[in-house]
Protein backbone atom coordinates (compact mmCIF):
# COMPACT_ATOMS: atom_id res chain seq x y z
CA UNK A 1 0.00 0.00 0.00
CA UNK A 2 2.85 2.32 0.75
CA UNK A 3 4.13 2.13 -2.80
CA UNK A 4 1.10 4.18 -3.74
CA UNK A 5 2.43 7.16 -1.96
CA UNK A 6 5.58 7.06 -4.02
CA UNK A 7 3.49 7.97 -7.03
CA UNK A 8 2.86 11.34 -5.48
CA UNK A 9 5.36 14.19 -5.44
CA UNK A 10 6.76 14.37 -1.93
CA UNK A 11 7.96 17.92 -2.19
CA UNK A 12 6.27 20.94 -3.62
CA UNK A 13 9.13 23.20 -4.62
CA UNK A 14 11.52 23.39 -1.72
CA UNK A 15 8.96 22.80 1.02
CA UNK A 16 6.93 19.89 2.30
CA UNK A 17 4.19 18.48 0.05
CA UNK A 18 1.10 20.63 0.72
CA UNK A 19 -1.12 17.92 2.21
CA UNK A 20 1.71 16.99 4.57
CA UNK A 21 2.32 20.63 5.38
CA UNK A 22 -1.38 21.08 6.20
CA UNK A 23 -1.17 18.06 8.52
CA UNK A 24 1.97 19.51 10.11
CA UNK A 25 0.13 22.78 10.75
CA UNK A 26 -2.58 20.91 12.62
CA UNK A 27 -0.16 19.25 15.01
CA UNK A 28 0.69 20.78 18.37
CA UNK A 29 4.41 21.05 19.16
CA UNK A 30 5.80 18.49 21.63
CA UNK A 31 2.98 16.04 21.00
CA UNK A 32 3.16 12.28 20.44
CA UNK A 33 2.42 11.16 16.89
CA UNK A 34 1.94 7.83 15.14
CA UNK A 35 2.08 7.85 11.32
CA UNK A 36 0.46 4.76 9.78
CA UNK A 37 1.99 3.87 6.42
CA UNK A 38 4.66 6.51 6.98
CA UNK A 39 6.40 5.89 3.63
CA UNK A 40 9.94 7.22 3.54
CA UNK A 41 9.43 9.12 6.80
CA UNK A 42 9.34 12.65 5.31
CA UNK A 43 6.46 13.86 7.49
CA UNK A 44 7.86 12.39 10.70
CA UNK A 45 11.31 13.84 10.06
CA UNK A 46 9.67 17.24 9.47
CA UNK A 47 7.53 16.97 12.62
CA UNK A 48 10.58 15.97 14.67
CA UNK A 49 12.67 18.89 13.36
CA UNK A 50 9.97 21.58 13.22
CA UNK A 51 7.44 20.57 15.89
CA UNK A 52 9.65 18.61 18.30
CA UNK A 53 7.15 15.75 18.34
CA UNK A 54 7.96 12.28 19.61
CA UNK A 55 7.00 10.37 16.46
CA UNK A 56 6.77 6.77 15.35
CA UNK A 57 6.01 5.40 11.91
CA UNK A 58 4.43 2.13 10.86
CA UNK A 59 5.55 0.87 7.48
CA UNK A 60 5.76 -2.43 5.64
CA UNK A 61 7.95 -1.82 2.60
CA UNK A 62 11.60 -2.71 3.27
CA UNK A 63 12.74 0.09 0.94
CA UNK A 64 10.74 2.71 2.79
CA UNK A 65 11.94 1.27 6.11
CA UNK A 66 15.53 1.77 4.99
CA UNK A 67 14.76 5.40 4.10
CA UNK A 68 13.14 5.92 7.51
CA UNK A 69 16.13 4.49 9.35
CA UNK A 70 18.40 6.70 7.28
CA UNK A 71 16.33 9.73 8.35
CA UNK A 72 16.83 8.59 11.93
CA UNK A 73 13.13 8.39 12.74
CA UNK A 74 11.48 5.70 14.85
CA UNK A 75 9.85 3.17 12.55
CA UNK A 76 8.04 -0.09 13.22
CA UNK A 77 8.00 -2.64 10.40
CA UNK A 78 4.51 -4.10 10.42
CA UNK A 79 1.41 -4.66 8.30
CA UNK A 80 -1.40 -2.21 9.01
CA UNK A 81 -3.94 -4.85 8.09
CA UNK A 82 -2.79 -6.99 11.01
CA UNK A 83 -4.02 -4.22 13.25
CA UNK A 84 -2.19 -2.19 15.81
CA UNK A 85 -2.75 -4.57 18.72
CA UNK A 86 0.65 -6.26 18.58
CA UNK A 87 2.36 -2.98 19.39
CA UNK A 88 0.07 -0.37 20.85
CA UNK A 89 -2.06 -0.27 23.97
CA UNK A 90 -4.85 2.32 24.38
CA UNK A 91 -4.40 6.10 24.35
CA UNK A 92 -0.68 6.23 23.56
CA UNK A 93 -0.69 9.14 21.10
CA UNK A 94 -2.02 12.65 20.66
CA UNK A 95 -2.39 12.13 16.91
CA UNK A 96 -2.60 9.08 14.67
CA UNK A 97 -2.01 10.00 11.01
CA UNK A 98 -2.78 8.01 7.89
CA UNK A 99 -1.95 9.90 4.71
CA UNK A 100 -2.91 8.45 1.31
CA UNK A 101 -3.19 4.98 2.81
CA UNK A 102 -6.78 4.53 4.05
CA UNK A 103 -8.10 3.55 0.63
CA UNK A 104 -5.56 0.75 0.32
CA UNK A 105 -6.32 -0.95 3.62
CA UNK A 106 -8.45 -4.07 3.96
CA UNK A 107 -10.90 -2.71 6.53
CA UNK A 108 -10.77 1.10 6.71
CA UNK A 109 -13.65 1.32 9.19
CA UNK A 110 -11.90 -0.94 11.71
CA UNK A 111 -8.61 0.86 11.18
CA UNK A 112 -10.24 4.22 11.92
CA UNK A 113 -11.57 2.70 15.14
CA UNK A 114 -8.06 1.47 15.94
CA UNK A 115 -6.67 4.96 15.28
CA UNK A 116 -8.99 6.37 17.91
CA UNK A 117 -8.22 3.53 20.31
CA UNK A 118 -4.48 4.26 20.36
CA UNK A 119 -4.72 8.05 19.89
CA UNK A 120 -6.85 11.05 20.88
CA UNK A 121 -7.23 12.39 17.38
CA UNK A 122 -7.00 10.92 13.90
CA UNK A 123 -5.84 12.63 10.72
CA UNK A 124 -6.46 11.01 7.33
CA UNK A 125 -5.93 12.06 3.76
CA UNK A 126 -7.39 10.20 0.78
CA UNK A 127 -8.15 10.77 -2.92
CA UNK A 128 -11.72 11.96 -3.48
CA UNK A 129 -13.60 9.70 -5.89
CA UNK A 130 -16.30 12.32 -6.37
CA UNK A 131 -13.93 14.85 -7.96
CA UNK A 132 -15.40 16.12 -11.24
CA UNK A 133 -12.72 14.43 -13.39
CA UNK A 134 -13.54 11.06 -11.85
CA UNK A 135 -17.26 11.73 -12.26
CA UNK A 136 -16.72 12.57 -15.92
CA UNK A 137 -14.80 9.39 -16.65
CA UNK A 138 -17.36 7.17 -14.98
CA UNK A 139 -20.45 9.19 -15.91
CA UNK A 140 -19.70 10.03 -19.54
CA UNK A 141 -17.04 7.60 -20.69
CA UNK A 142 -18.33 4.75 -18.55
CA UNK A 143 -14.85 3.75 -17.39
CA UNK A 144 -13.27 3.45 -13.95
CA UNK A 145 -11.51 6.74 -13.23
CA UNK A 146 -7.75 6.97 -13.71
CA UNK A 147 -6.33 10.25 -12.42
CA UNK A 148 -3.01 11.70 -11.30
CA UNK A 149 -3.85 10.67 -7.75
CA UNK A 150 -5.25 7.31 -8.84
CA UNK A 151 -2.86 6.29 -11.60
CA UNK A 152 -3.64 2.55 -11.54
CA UNK A 153 -6.10 0.62 -13.64
CA UNK A 154 -9.03 -1.15 -11.94
CA UNK A 155 -7.25 -4.53 -12.19
CA UNK A 156 -3.96 -3.55 -10.64
CA UNK A 157 -4.90 -0.84 -8.18
CA UNK A 158 -3.92 -1.23 -4.52
CA UNK A 159 -6.83 1.10 -3.74
CA UNK A 160 -9.54 -1.37 -2.89
CA UNK A 161 -11.62 0.96 -0.71
CA UNK A 162 -12.02 4.24 -2.53
CA UNK A 163 -14.53 6.75 -1.20
CA UNK A 164 -15.74 10.32 -1.46
CA UNK A 165 -15.89 13.11 1.09
CA UNK A 166 -19.57 12.41 1.60
CA UNK A 167 -18.94 8.69 2.10
CA UNK A 168 -16.29 9.40 4.69
CA UNK A 169 -18.50 11.79 6.59
CA UNK A 170 -21.35 9.25 6.66
CA UNK A 171 -18.98 6.67 8.08
CA UNK A 172 -17.82 9.10 10.76
CA UNK A 173 -21.39 9.82 11.77
CA UNK A 174 -22.19 6.12 11.98
CA UNK A 175 -19.13 5.50 14.14
CA UNK A 176 -19.85 8.44 16.40
CA UNK A 177 -16.77 10.31 15.23
CA UNK A 178 -16.62 14.07 15.38
CA UNK A 179 -14.90 15.84 12.48
CA UNK A 180 -12.73 18.64 13.83
CA UNK A 181 -11.24 20.00 10.62
CA UNK A 182 -11.60 19.35 6.90
CA UNK A 183 -9.74 20.69 3.93
CA UNK A 184 -9.15 19.74 0.32
CA UNK A 185 -6.24 20.20 -2.07
CA UNK A 186 -5.82 19.73 -5.81
CA UNK A 187 -3.65 17.17 -7.57
CA UNK A 188 -0.52 19.24 -7.18
CA UNK A 189 -1.42 19.50 -3.51
CA UNK A 190 -2.16 23.20 -3.63
CA UNK A 191 -4.51 24.38 -0.98
CA UNK A 192 -8.06 24.94 -2.16
CA UNK A 193 -9.34 28.31 -3.38
CA UNK A 194 -12.76 29.64 -2.24
CA UNK A 195 -14.56 27.73 -4.98
CA UNK A 196 -12.94 24.45 -4.04
CA UNK A 197 -13.82 25.04 -0.43
CA UNK A 198 -17.43 25.79 -1.34
CA UNK A 199 -17.79 22.56 -3.37
CA UNK A 200 -15.18 20.28 -1.83
CA UNK A 201 -16.79 16.99 -2.89
CA UNK A 202 -16.83 18.13 -6.53
CA UNK A 203 -13.63 20.14 -6.80
CA UNK A 204 -11.33 18.72 -4.13
CA UNK A 205 -8.96 16.02 -5.30
CA UNK A 206 -7.44 15.07 -1.99
CA UNK A 207 -9.39 15.25 1.26
CA UNK A 208 -7.75 15.90 4.61
CA UNK A 209 -9.66 15.31 7.83
CA UNK A 210 -8.91 15.66 11.52
CA UNK A 211 -11.34 13.87 13.82
CA UNK A 212 -11.87 12.42 17.28
CA UNK A 213 -14.34 10.32 19.19
CA UNK A 214 -17.54 12.33 19.73
CA UNK A 215 -17.45 12.93 23.46
CA UNK A 216 -20.78 14.74 23.75
CA UNK A 217 -22.86 11.59 23.36
CA UNK B 1 43.14 -21.22 6.59
CA UNK B 2 42.49 -17.87 4.91
CA UNK B 3 44.87 -17.55 1.98
CA UNK B 4 44.36 -13.82 1.98
CA UNK B 5 42.43 -11.66 4.39
CA UNK B 6 39.63 -9.59 2.88
CA UNK B 7 39.97 -5.80 2.94
CA UNK B 8 36.81 -5.46 4.99
CA UNK B 9 38.09 -7.78 7.73
CA UNK B 10 39.74 -6.54 10.91
CA UNK B 11 42.53 -8.99 9.98
CA UNK B 12 44.73 -10.71 12.54
CA UNK B 13 43.56 -10.02 16.07
CA UNK B 14 44.80 -11.07 19.46
CA UNK B 15 42.81 -12.34 22.43
CA UNK B 16 44.02 -10.72 25.63
CA UNK B 17 43.28 -11.46 29.27
CA UNK B 18 42.45 -8.89 31.93
CA UNK B 19 42.70 -9.89 35.57
CA UNK B 20 40.26 -8.54 38.14
CA UNK B 21 41.49 -8.82 41.72
CA UNK B 22 38.40 -7.32 43.29
CA UNK B 23 35.73 -9.84 44.38
CA UNK B 24 32.46 -9.96 42.46
CA UNK B 25 29.25 -10.68 44.37
CA UNK B 26 26.95 -12.74 42.19
CA UNK B 27 23.17 -12.82 42.11
CA UNK B 28 23.15 -16.38 43.51
CA UNK B 29 24.80 -15.07 46.69
CA UNK B 30 28.23 -16.53 46.04
CA UNK B 31 31.31 -14.40 45.49
CA UNK B 32 34.01 -14.79 42.86
CA UNK B 33 37.11 -13.69 44.78
CA UNK B 34 39.03 -12.84 41.59
CA UNK B 35 38.63 -13.60 37.91
CA UNK B 36 40.03 -13.22 34.43
CA UNK B 37 38.18 -11.89 31.39
CA UNK B 38 39.33 -12.85 27.89
CA UNK B 39 38.65 -10.13 25.35
CA UNK B 40 39.40 -8.74 21.92
CA UNK B 41 39.14 -5.19 20.63
CA UNK B 42 38.90 -3.87 17.09
CA UNK B 43 39.40 -0.29 15.91
CA UNK B 44 40.78 2.63 17.93
CA UNK B 45 39.33 4.41 20.94
CA UNK B 46 38.97 8.10 20.05
CA UNK B 47 40.37 10.97 22.12
CA UNK B 48 37.33 11.50 24.33
CA UNK B 49 36.52 7.77 24.52
CA UNK B 50 33.08 8.32 23.01
CA UNK B 51 33.16 5.69 20.26
CA UNK B 52 33.22 2.44 22.25
CA UNK B 53 30.82 -0.37 21.41
CA UNK B 54 30.28 -3.51 23.46
CA UNK B 55 29.44 -6.71 21.59
CA UNK B 56 27.61 -9.33 23.66
CA UNK B 57 27.89 -12.96 22.60
CA UNK B 58 25.25 -15.67 22.52
CA UNK B 59 25.19 -19.17 24.02
CA UNK B 60 28.15 -20.73 22.23
CA UNK B 61 29.91 -17.50 21.27
CA UNK B 62 33.04 -15.98 22.75
CA UNK B 63 35.35 -12.96 22.59
CA UNK B 64 36.52 -13.79 19.07
CA UNK B 65 33.85 -11.90 17.15
CA UNK B 66 35.83 -10.78 14.10
CA UNK B 67 39.05 -11.34 12.21
CA UNK B 68 41.48 -14.23 12.59
CA UNK B 69 43.65 -15.16 15.54
CA UNK B 70 46.23 -16.60 13.15
CA UNK B 71 46.69 -17.38 9.49
CA UNK B 72 46.01 -21.01 10.42
CA UNK B 73 42.41 -20.25 11.44
CA UNK B 74 39.92 -22.06 9.29
CA UNK B 75 37.16 -19.52 9.95
CA UNK B 76 36.97 -15.88 11.06
CA UNK B 77 35.23 -14.69 14.26
CA UNK B 78 31.52 -15.42 14.73
CA UNK B 79 30.26 -11.99 13.60
CA UNK B 80 32.65 -11.32 10.74
CA UNK B 81 29.57 -10.44 8.64
CA UNK B 82 28.86 -7.30 10.69
CA UNK B 83 32.18 -6.13 12.17
CA UNK B 84 35.03 -4.65 10.13
CA UNK B 85 36.09 -1.64 8.09
CA UNK B 86 33.11 -0.59 5.93
CA UNK B 87 30.75 -3.06 7.61
CA UNK B 88 27.76 -2.02 9.74
CA UNK B 89 29.88 -1.99 12.91
CA UNK B 90 32.56 0.00 11.13
CA UNK B 91 35.93 -0.36 12.84
CA UNK B 92 37.20 2.77 11.06
CA UNK B 93 34.85 4.74 13.34
CA UNK B 94 34.14 2.58 16.36
CA UNK B 95 36.25 0.99 19.07
CA UNK B 96 34.69 -2.45 19.40
CA UNK B 97 35.04 -4.47 22.60
CA UNK B 98 34.12 -8.15 22.70
CA UNK B 99 34.53 -10.20 25.86
CA UNK B 100 34.06 -13.83 26.82
CA UNK B 101 31.47 -13.83 29.59
CA UNK B 102 32.06 -15.29 33.05
CA UNK B 103 31.55 -19.03 33.01
CA UNK B 104 32.78 -19.17 29.41
CA UNK B 105 35.46 -21.56 28.25
CA UNK B 106 37.73 -19.43 26.06
CA UNK B 107 40.08 -17.93 28.62
CA UNK B 108 37.63 -16.20 30.93
CA UNK B 109 37.26 -17.68 34.42
CA UNK B 110 34.80 -20.53 34.15
CA UNK B 111 34.31 -24.24 34.83
CA UNK B 112 37.38 -25.21 32.75
CA UNK B 113 39.75 -22.92 34.68
CA UNK B 114 41.45 -23.53 38.02
CA UNK B 115 39.75 -22.38 41.20
CA UNK B 116 42.62 -20.64 43.06
CA UNK B 117 41.11 -21.63 46.40
CA UNK B 118 41.22 -25.37 45.73
CA UNK B 119 43.88 -25.64 43.05
CA UNK B 120 41.47 -27.79 41.03
CA UNK B 121 39.21 -27.15 38.08
CA UNK B 122 36.07 -25.24 39.00
CA UNK B 123 34.05 -27.83 37.08
CA UNK B 124 30.48 -28.15 38.38
CA UNK B 125 31.30 -25.95 41.40
CA UNK B 126 31.49 -22.81 39.31
CA UNK B 127 28.63 -20.65 40.58
CA UNK B 128 25.54 -20.21 38.44
CA UNK B 129 25.87 -16.76 36.89
CA UNK B 130 23.11 -14.63 35.39
CA UNK B 131 22.75 -11.98 32.69
CA UNK B 132 22.78 -9.39 35.50
CA UNK B 133 26.12 -10.74 36.75
CA UNK B 134 27.52 -10.56 33.25
CA UNK B 135 26.41 -6.96 32.83
CA UNK B 136 27.97 -6.12 36.18
CA UNK B 137 31.27 -7.67 35.10
CA UNK B 138 31.05 -5.96 31.70
CA UNK B 139 30.56 -2.64 33.50
CA UNK B 140 33.69 -3.26 35.55
CA UNK B 141 35.47 -4.15 32.36
CA UNK B 142 34.36 -0.87 30.79
CA UNK B 143 35.78 1.06 33.76
CA UNK B 144 39.04 -0.89 33.54
CA UNK B 145 39.42 0.35 29.95
CA UNK B 146 38.76 3.96 31.10
CA UNK B 147 35.62 4.16 29.02
CA UNK B 148 32.88 6.35 30.51
CA UNK B 149 29.99 4.97 28.46
CA UNK B 150 29.16 2.77 25.47
CA UNK B 151 27.88 4.58 22.40
CA UNK B 152 26.15 1.27 21.66
CA UNK B 153 25.75 -2.17 23.16
CA UNK B 154 24.87 -4.77 20.52
CA UNK B 155 24.00 -8.44 20.67
CA UNK B 156 21.95 -11.24 19.14
CA UNK B 157 19.98 -13.96 20.93
CA UNK B 158 21.38 -14.32 24.48
CA UNK B 159 23.57 -11.34 23.52
CA UNK B 160 20.43 -9.26 22.92
CA UNK B 161 19.26 -10.13 26.42
CA UNK B 162 22.48 -8.66 27.83
CA UNK B 163 21.79 -5.49 25.84
CA UNK B 164 18.33 -5.21 27.44
CA UNK B 165 19.82 -5.74 30.90
CA UNK B 166 22.42 -3.03 30.23
CA UNK B 167 19.72 -0.47 29.45
CA UNK B 168 17.97 -1.30 32.72
CA UNK B 169 20.99 -1.61 35.05
CA UNK B 170 23.11 1.24 33.69
CA UNK B 171 20.68 3.51 31.84
CA UNK B 172 23.08 6.46 31.72
CA UNK B 173 26.02 4.51 30.38
CA UNK B 174 24.53 3.27 27.10
CA UNK B 175 23.33 5.53 24.30
CA UNK B 176 22.10 2.99 21.79
CA UNK B 177 20.79 -0.52 22.34
CA UNK B 178 20.60 -2.96 19.43
CA UNK B 179 18.68 -6.09 20.35
CA UNK B 180 18.69 -8.77 17.65
CA UNK B 181 16.73 -12.05 17.52
CA UNK B 182 16.12 -11.97 21.26
CA UNK B 183 13.25 -12.40 23.71
CA UNK B 184 12.27 -10.70 26.97
CA UNK B 185 12.41 -14.12 28.68
CA UNK B 186 12.33 -17.77 27.70
CA UNK B 187 9.09 -19.60 26.96
CA UNK B 188 8.32 -23.01 28.48
CA UNK B 189 9.24 -24.52 25.11
CA UNK B 190 12.63 -22.75 25.12
CA UNK B 191 13.33 -24.03 28.64
CA UNK B 192 12.23 -27.51 27.61
CA UNK B 193 14.81 -27.62 24.81
CA UNK B 194 17.48 -26.43 27.24
CA UNK B 195 16.51 -29.14 29.71
CA UNK B 196 16.85 -31.87 27.08
CA UNK B 197 20.29 -30.47 26.22
CA UNK B 198 21.31 -30.54 29.88
CA UNK B 199 19.97 -34.03 30.45
CA UNK B 200 21.86 -35.35 27.45
CA UNK B 201 25.12 -33.92 28.86
CA UNK B 202 24.50 -35.00 32.44
CA UNK B 203 23.40 -38.53 31.55
CA UNK B 204 26.61 -39.19 29.61
CA UNK B 205 28.65 -41.69 31.71
CA UNK B 206 31.75 -39.58 31.04
CA UNK B 207 30.14 -36.55 32.70
CA UNK B 208 31.42 -37.78 36.10
CA UNK B 209 29.06 -35.35 37.84
CA UNK B 210 30.86 -32.52 36.16
CA UNK B 211 34.38 -33.53 37.31
CA UNK B 212 35.36 -34.96 33.93
CA UNK B 213 38.38 -32.67 33.43
CA UNK B 214 40.07 -34.06 36.56
CA UNK B 215 39.52 -37.53 35.13
CA UNK B 216 40.92 -36.41 31.80
CA UNK B 217 37.75 -37.16 29.90
CA UNK B 218 34.68 -35.30 28.64
CA UNK B 219 30.99 -36.08 28.07
CA UNK B 220 31.48 -35.94 24.32
CA UNK B 221 28.36 -37.86 23.31
CA UNK B 222 26.15 -35.81 25.62
CA UNK B 223 27.53 -32.47 24.47
CA UNK B 224 27.27 -33.57 20.86
CA UNK B 225 23.60 -34.45 21.35
CA UNK B 226 22.97 -31.11 23.04
CA UNK B 227 24.55 -29.29 20.11
CA UNK B 228 22.62 -31.33 17.56
CA UNK B 229 19.39 -30.44 19.31
CA UNK B 230 20.44 -26.81 19.43
CA UNK B 231 21.17 -26.78 15.71
CA UNK B 232 17.68 -28.04 14.91
CA UNK B 233 16.24 -25.08 16.81
CA UNK B 234 18.58 -22.59 15.10
CA UNK B 235 17.46 -23.56 11.60
CA UNK B 236 14.00 -23.26 10.13
CA UNK B 237 12.07 -26.05 8.46
CA UNK B 238 12.55 -24.21 5.15
CA UNK B 239 16.27 -23.72 5.68
CA UNK B 240 16.70 -27.43 6.37
CA UNK B 241 14.66 -28.31 3.30
CA UNK B 242 16.70 -25.95 1.14
CA UNK B 243 19.99 -27.14 2.56
CA UNK B 244 19.39 -30.89 2.71
CA UNK B 245 15.94 -31.85 1.48
CA UNK B 246 15.80 -35.62 1.81
CA UNK B 247 19.06 -36.01 -0.02
CA UNK B 248 20.79 -39.30 0.68
CA UNK B 249 24.45 -39.28 1.54
CA UNK B 250 25.32 -42.39 -0.42
CA UNK B 251 22.51 -42.11 -2.95
CA UNK B 252 20.62 -45.09 -1.49
CA UNK B 253 18.95 -46.22 1.71
CA UNK B 254 21.14 -48.42 3.88
CA UNK B 255 18.38 -50.04 5.94
CA UNK B 256 20.34 -49.47 9.11
CA UNK B 257 20.74 -46.89 11.85
CA UNK B 258 23.80 -45.20 10.46
CA UNK B 259 23.63 -42.00 8.43
CA UNK B 260 21.24 -42.22 5.46
CA UNK B 261 20.26 -38.59 4.97
CA UNK B 262 22.51 -35.58 4.54
CA UNK B 263 20.82 -33.79 7.41
CA UNK B 264 21.96 -36.56 9.77
CA UNK B 265 25.50 -36.22 8.54
CA UNK B 266 25.35 -32.43 8.99
CA UNK B 267 24.08 -32.69 12.55
CA UNK B 268 26.68 -35.28 13.48
CA UNK B 269 29.42 -33.11 12.02
CA UNK B 270 28.16 -29.99 13.84
CA UNK B 271 27.87 -31.94 17.08
CA UNK B 272 31.26 -33.61 16.93
CA UNK B 273 33.18 -30.50 15.87
CA UNK B 274 31.56 -28.59 18.72
CA UNK B 275 32.82 -30.96 21.43
CA UNK B 276 36.40 -30.21 20.43
CA UNK B 277 35.97 -26.51 21.08
CA UNK B 278 33.46 -26.21 23.89
CA UNK B 279 33.23 -27.19 27.54
CA UNK B 280 30.18 -29.17 28.67
CA UNK B 281 29.90 -27.43 32.05
CA UNK B 282 29.94 -24.06 30.29
CA UNK B 283 27.13 -25.28 28.03
CA UNK B 284 25.09 -26.27 31.09
CA UNK B 285 25.77 -22.90 32.65
CA UNK B 286 24.84 -20.91 29.53
CA UNK B 287 21.50 -22.69 29.22
CA UNK B 288 20.75 -21.78 32.84
CA UNK B 289 21.67 -18.15 32.19
CA UNK B 290 19.07 -18.20 29.41
CA UNK B 291 16.42 -19.90 31.54
CA UNK B 292 16.84 -17.44 34.42
CA UNK B 293 16.74 -14.28 32.32
CA UNK B 294 13.63 -12.28 33.15
CA UNK B 295 14.28 -8.56 33.65
CA UNK B 296 10.60 -7.87 34.34
CA UNK B 297 10.68 -10.13 37.40
CA UNK B 298 11.83 -7.33 39.71
CA UNK B 299 9.11 -5.05 38.34
CA UNK B 300 5.86 -6.93 39.02
CA UNK B 301 6.41 -8.89 35.80
CA UNK B 302 5.80 -5.67 33.92
CA UNK B 303 8.42 -5.27 31.19
CA UNK B 304 7.31 -1.71 30.39
CA UNK B 305 7.92 -0.79 34.03
CA UNK B 306 11.35 -2.45 33.90
CA UNK B 307 12.22 -0.39 30.84
CA UNK B 308 10.79 2.87 32.22
CA UNK B 309 14.16 4.02 33.57
CA UNK B 310 16.10 3.27 30.38
CA UNK B 311 17.55 6.17 28.41
CA UNK B 312 18.98 4.41 25.36
CA UNK B 313 17.54 4.55 21.89
CA UNK B 314 16.54 1.07 20.75
CA UNK B 315 16.75 -0.85 17.51
CA UNK B 316 15.03 -4.23 17.75
CA UNK B 317 15.50 -6.70 14.88
CA UNK B 318 13.69 -10.02 14.35
CA UNK B 319 13.66 -12.59 11.55
CA UNK B 320 10.47 -14.04 10.08
CA UNK B 321 11.66 -17.67 10.06
CA UNK B 322 13.16 -17.61 13.57
CA UNK B 323 11.08 -19.93 15.71
CA UNK B 324 13.50 -20.14 18.63
CA UNK B 325 12.93 -16.44 19.39
CA UNK B 326 10.18 -15.56 16.96
CA UNK B 327 9.27 -12.01 15.83
CA UNK B 328 6.38 -12.10 18.33
CA UNK B 329 8.95 -12.28 21.15
CA UNK B 330 10.75 -9.21 19.81
CA UNK B 331 7.38 -7.48 19.43
CA UNK B 332 6.82 -7.97 23.17
CA UNK B 333 9.99 -5.97 23.78
CA UNK B 334 8.91 -3.28 21.31
CA UNK B 335 5.41 -3.03 22.78
CA UNK B 336 6.87 -2.58 26.27
CA UNK B 337 9.27 0.10 24.99
CA UNK B 338 6.41 1.96 23.29
CA UNK B 339 4.40 1.71 26.47
CA UNK B 340 7.36 3.20 28.35
CA UNK B 341 7.54 5.98 25.73
CA UNK B 342 11.03 5.06 24.59
CA UNK B 343 12.54 5.74 21.20
CA UNK B 344 12.52 2.48 19.28
CA UNK B 345 12.60 1.11 15.76
CA UNK B 346 11.57 -2.43 14.97
CA UNK B 347 12.70 -4.26 11.85
CA UNK B 348 11.26 -7.62 10.85
CA UNK B 349 13.59 -9.13 8.28
CA UNK B 350 12.20 -11.57 5.74
CA UNK B 351 14.49 -14.59 5.97
CA UNK B 352 14.44 -18.35 5.60
CA UNK B 353 17.44 -19.16 7.78
CA UNK B 354 15.77 -19.40 11.17
CA UNK B 355 17.47 -18.12 14.32
CA UNK B 356 20.87 -18.29 12.61
CA UNK B 357 19.75 -15.46 10.31
CA UNK B 358 21.16 -12.90 12.73
CA UNK B 359 24.68 -13.96 11.72
CA UNK B 360 23.95 -13.89 7.98
CA UNK B 361 24.47 -10.72 5.89
CA UNK B 362 20.90 -10.48 4.54
CA UNK B 363 20.79 -7.26 2.43
CA UNK B 364 17.77 -5.56 4.10
CA UNK B 365 19.18 -6.41 7.54
CA UNK B 366 22.64 -5.10 6.69
CA UNK B 367 21.27 -1.94 5.02
CA UNK B 368 19.18 -1.01 8.04
CA UNK B 369 21.98 -1.94 10.44
CA UNK B 370 24.54 0.13 8.48
CA UNK B 371 22.23 3.18 8.20
CA UNK B 372 21.50 3.07 11.89
CA UNK B 373 25.20 2.80 12.77
CA UNK B 374 25.96 5.75 10.45
CA UNK B 375 23.51 7.85 12.43
CA UNK B 376 25.38 6.86 15.59
CA UNK B 377 28.68 7.87 13.96
CA UNK B 378 27.20 11.30 13.19
CA UNK B 379 26.46 11.74 16.91
CA UNK B 380 30.09 11.09 17.89
CA UNK B 381 31.99 14.15 18.97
Amino acid sequence: MSQLKNNLPVHEGEGLRADLSIIADWIRPDSKVLDLGCGDGTLLAYLRDQRKVLGYGLEISPFNIEDCVEKNINVIQADLNDGLKAFFSDNRFDYVIMSQTLQATQQPDLLIEEMLRVGDEGIVTFPNMAHWSARLQLGLKGIMPVTKNLPNQWFNTPNVHLCTLNDFEVLCKKHNIEILQRTVVDHSHRRGNWLMNMFPNLLGEIAIYRFRRNLSL
Amino acid sequence: MPETIADDSVGIVETRIKHFAEALLLECGQTLPEYDIAYETYGELNADASNAILICHALSGDQHAAGYNSMDDRKPGWWESAIGPGKPIDTRHFFVVSINNLGGCKGTTGPNTINPQTGKYWGPDFPIVTVKDWVKSQHRFMQALDISHWCAVIGGSLGGMQVLQWTIDFPDLIKHAIVIAAAPKLSAQNIAFNEVARQSIMSDPDFCEGHYLEKNTAPRRGLMLARMLGHITYLSDDAMRDKFGRELREGKLNFGFDVDFQVESYLRYQGSSFVDRFDANTYLLMTKVLDYFDPAQDYDDNLALALKQTAARFLVIAFTSDWRFSPERSQEIVKALLEAEKEVSYIEVESSQGHDAFLIPIPHYMNVFASHMKNIISELS
